[in-house]
C-alpha cells in the first residue's frame, strides 16, 4: 500500500489563510501567542501589517476581533481550542455571538490528540461550548485539505465560525481542490448495514473501521460530518432511515458535542438506536497522541468492536 | 467652548437626566445611579464631539462611542434619542418586551450603538479593535469608549490597556467614570482600582484626571486627546453616582434601582427646576 500523505488540519488553516489574504484585504489575523503552533505565522510573514500578536490575552483578542468586525474588517482570531472556546467563552458569547458579528475563530490543539501537554490542553468540550451559542457555525475538518476548503468557506459565509483543528499530522483523503460547503455532511462510503457518522481525525479511524467491517461482512456507511452546526439533519434522517442504527464518533465528549446533536435531532423526528464514541465523561491525560486516543477508545479497532457488538455479528 | 453653547449642553444634559430618570422609571429596574454620574460626558459627545450621522447610523467613516459600562444604557439611549436616532418617546420602553431598547445596549437593534456591550470588561476591547481597523483602513475616524471605575477590576481592562499602548492607538480616548461607588459600595472598599492614573500612566497611555460634570474641563480635556500622538488617551472623570438628583447623589443603592411613583415625581420635579433655571424662566 502506498504511504499515505499526513498534514494537520491546523497546517490548512494556516495555508487557506495565506491564500485568502492575498485576495482580501479585509482579513486580519489575531494570535494569542500562539502563531507558530495555530499556524498563523505564514500569514503574518506575508501580510505583516494584517497579523496583531495580542499577547496571552485571549478574552482581549476575542473583544479586539469583535470591534474590528463592526468596522468592517474579517478577523480570524487564533488559539489553541481551549484557550479560545474555553478561557474566552464569555467574550466569544456576548461580543461575537451575541451581536452576530463576522468572526472567524481558528482553534488549533483541539481533542485529546494534543498528546504530550496532558488534561489542562485536551480540550474534549469545546462543541459543546460553541454549539450551545445562538448563531454559531462549528466545524471540525478532518484533514488538511479539508481543513484548507473550510477556511475559505468560513470566509465566504458571513457570520461567526467557529474552526476546530488539531495538532497532529493526520492521513489525508480529500483531493487537492475540494470545495467545502458549510452544514453538508460527506459520505465517505456506502453501506447501509449500520451509519457510523464521525467528524475530525475520527473520521479516517472510522474509515479504516469501515473497511475492516467489509472484510467481516458488516457493509457500514461512513460519513464526514465536519460541520457539528449547522447538522446536516437531512443526511442524518436518510443514514437513520436506510440503516437503521448509528453510531457517532467524535473527539470530543460524549456530552455535547455531535454525537448529541445526532441524538437530539433523532430522538425528536425518527427515533433510531445510536451508540456515541466519544470521551466519556473524563479528563484526559499526557501521552504519545495515538496511545491516548487508543486508551479512550477512540481508534479504528475499538469502532469495530462497538460495530459488531451494536450489530449482534 | 462660548458660554452659549456650554448653556445647550448644559439643557441637553438635563434632559438626558429626565430620560434616565424616565425610562427607568417607566422600566421598573434599571441603573440611574451610573447613568446620572455619566450623562454629562455623553451629552458632550454626542452633541459637540463625535462625527455622527443620525441618518445613517451605520456610516463607515463615523466616530465610534463605545460603553463598555453598557449598563448605563439609559444615558445612552436617552442622548441618542435625543440627537435624532430614534423617538424621545420610545425611551419609556425600555427594558419592555418587544423594545428595540433592550436593558444593555444592542448594536443590531439600536439605531447608533456602535457595539454590543453589558458584560463588564469587554468593551474597552472592542473599542481596541475599532481603533486598530482605522488604523489598517487608514481612516481618520476616533473611537471613545465610557468604563466604570468599578468595571476596571475586570482584569480583560489592563489586557486592552497593554494592547492599546502596545499598538499606539492614539485614534482611542478611554474615559473612566470615577463615581467611586460600585453595587457592593464603595470602590476603594470593594476592590480598590486606585491609583487609576498612576496604573493607566504605567501602561503607556496619556493621562487626565477632570471634573467630569464640567463641561469646559471635559471640552478641553478632549481636545487635548486628540493631540496625543504615538499613545492612547485616558480621561478620568471624578463624578457624583446620581447626580443631579438630590436623594440619589452619592447614594450606592441607586446604581440598580428604579425610582417609584413618588421619587419619580420628586427627581424630575427637581430636574424642571434645573432645567428652567438652565433656561432662564
Amino acid at each position: 500500500m502506498a504511504e499515505v500523505k499526513k498534514m494537520a488540519t491546523r497546517e490548512g488553516y494556516g495555508k487557506a489563510l495565506v491564500e485568502l489574504g492575498k485576495e482580501h484585504s479585509d482579513i486580519v489575523v489575531l494570535d494569542a501567542d500562539l502563531a507558530g503552533s495555530t499556524k498563523t505565522g505564514m500569514f503574518a510573514k506575508a501580510y505583516p501589517d494584517r497579523h496583531f500578536n495580542c499577547g496571552i490575552a485571549e478574552a482581549d483578542m476575542m473583544c479586539v476581533a469583535a470591534g474590528l468586525a463592526s468596522c468592517g474588517m474579517t478577523p480570524f482570531a487564533s488559539s489553541f481550542a481551549m484557550f479560545a472556546s474555553g478561557r474566552a467563552y464569555e467574550q466569544i458569547r456576548n461580543s461575537i455571538g451575541y451581536p452576530h458579528l463576522n468572526v472567524k475563530i481558528g482553534a488549533s490543539h483541539g481533542g485529546l490528540s494534543v498528546g504530550e501537554d496532558g488534561a489542562s490542553h485536551q480540550c474534549c468540550e469545546d462543541f459543546a461550548l460553541m454549539r450551545s451559542i445562538p448563531g454559531m457555525v462549528v466545524i471540525c475538518p478532518a484533514d488538511g485539505i479539508e481543513a484548507e476548503a473550510a477556511t475559505k468557506a468560513a470566509y465566504e459565509y458571513e457570520g461567526p465560525v467557529y474552526l476546530r483543528m488539531g495538532r497532529l499530522a493526520v492521513p489525508q483523503f480529500h483531493q487537492e481542490g475540494f470545495r467545502f460547503t458549510i452544514g453538508k455532511g460527506e459520505i465517505m462510503r456506502e453501506g447501509t448495514d449500520i451509519a457510523i457518522i464521525a467528524n475530525g481525525l475520527m473520521v479516517y479511524e472510522a474509515m479504516q473501521a469501515g473497511d475492516a467491517l467489509e472484510k467481516l461482512g458488516i457493509h457500514a456507511r461512513i460519513v464526514n460530518m465536519s460541520t457539528v452546526k449547522p447538522l446536516d439533519e437531512e443526511l442524518v434522517l436518510k443514514c437513520a432511515k436506510e440503516c437503521g442504527k448509528i453510531i457517532t464518533c467524535e473527539e470530543h465528549s460524549v456530552i455535547g458535542g455531535l454525537g448529541e446533536a445526532v441524538c437530539s435531532f433523532l430522538s425528536e423526528t425518527y427515533p433510531t438506536p445510536v451508540k456515541r464514541i466519544g470521551v466519556e465523561d473524563k479528563f484526559g491525560f499526557s501521552g504519545p497522541a495515538y496511545e491516548v486516543l487508543k486508551a479512550f477508545g477512540l481508534c479504528a479497532d475499538h469502532i469495530v468492536e462497538v460495530t459488531r457488538e451494536f450489530l449482534g455479528k | 467652548m462660548t458660554s452659549q453653547e456650554k448653556k445647550r449642553l448644559q439643557t441637553i444634559a438635563c434632559k438626558v437626566r429626565m430620560g434616565i430618570i424616565e425610562s427607568t422609571h417607566a422600566a421598573k429596574c434599571g441603573h440611574p445611579g451610573g447613568s446620572m454620574s455619566a450623562a454629562d460626558l455623553i451629552t458632550y459627545l454626542y452633541f459637540k464631539e463625535l462625527n455622527v450621522d443620525p441618518k445613517n447610523p451605520k456610516w463607515e467613516d463615523r466616530d465610534r462611542f463605545v460603553l463598555s459600562k453598557g449598563h448605563c444604557a439609559p444615558a445612552l439611549y436617552a442622548a441618542l434619542a435625543h440627537r435624532g436616532f430614534f423617538p424621545v418617546e420610545d425611551l419609556v420602553t425600555l427594558r419592555k418586551v418587544g423594545s428595540y431598547l433592550q436593558g444593555h445596549p444592542n448594536m443590531n437593534s439600536v439605531p447608533g450603538v456602535d457595539m454590543s456591550t453589558g458584560s463588564l470588561g469587554q468593551g474597552i476591547s472592542t473599542a481596541c479593535g475599532m481603533a486598530l481597523a482605522g488604523k489598517v483602513q487608514k481612516k481618520d475616524y476616533r473611537v471613545y469608549t465610557l468604563l466604570g471605575d468599578g468595571e476596571i477590576q475586570e482584569g480583560q481592562v489592563w489586557e486592552a490597556c497593554m494592547f492599546a499602548s502596545h499598538y499606539s492607538l492614539d485614534n482611542l480616548c478611554v474615559i473612566i467614570d470615577n463615581n467611586g461607588l460600585q453595587i457592593d459600595g464603595d470602590v476603594a472598599k470593594v476592590m480598590s482600582p486606585y491609583p487609576i492614573d498612576e496604573k493607566l500612566t504605567a501602561f503607556g497611555f496619556a493621562v487626565q484626571t477632570i471634573d467630569g460634570h464640567d463641561l469646559d474641563a471635559i471640552d478641553q480635556a478632549l481636545n487635548t486627546a486628540k493631540t496625543v500622538t504615538g499613545k492612547p488617551s485616558a480621561i478620568i472623570l471624578k463624578t457624583v453616582k446620581g447626580k443631579g438628583v438630590s436623594f440619589m447623589e452619592n447614594v450606592a443603592g441607586w446604581h440598580g434601582v428604579a425610582p417609584n411613583d413618588e421619587q419619580y415625581a420628586q427627581a424630575m420635579a427637581e430636574l424642571n427646576q434645573q432645567l428652567a433655571e438652565m433656561e432662564g424662566r
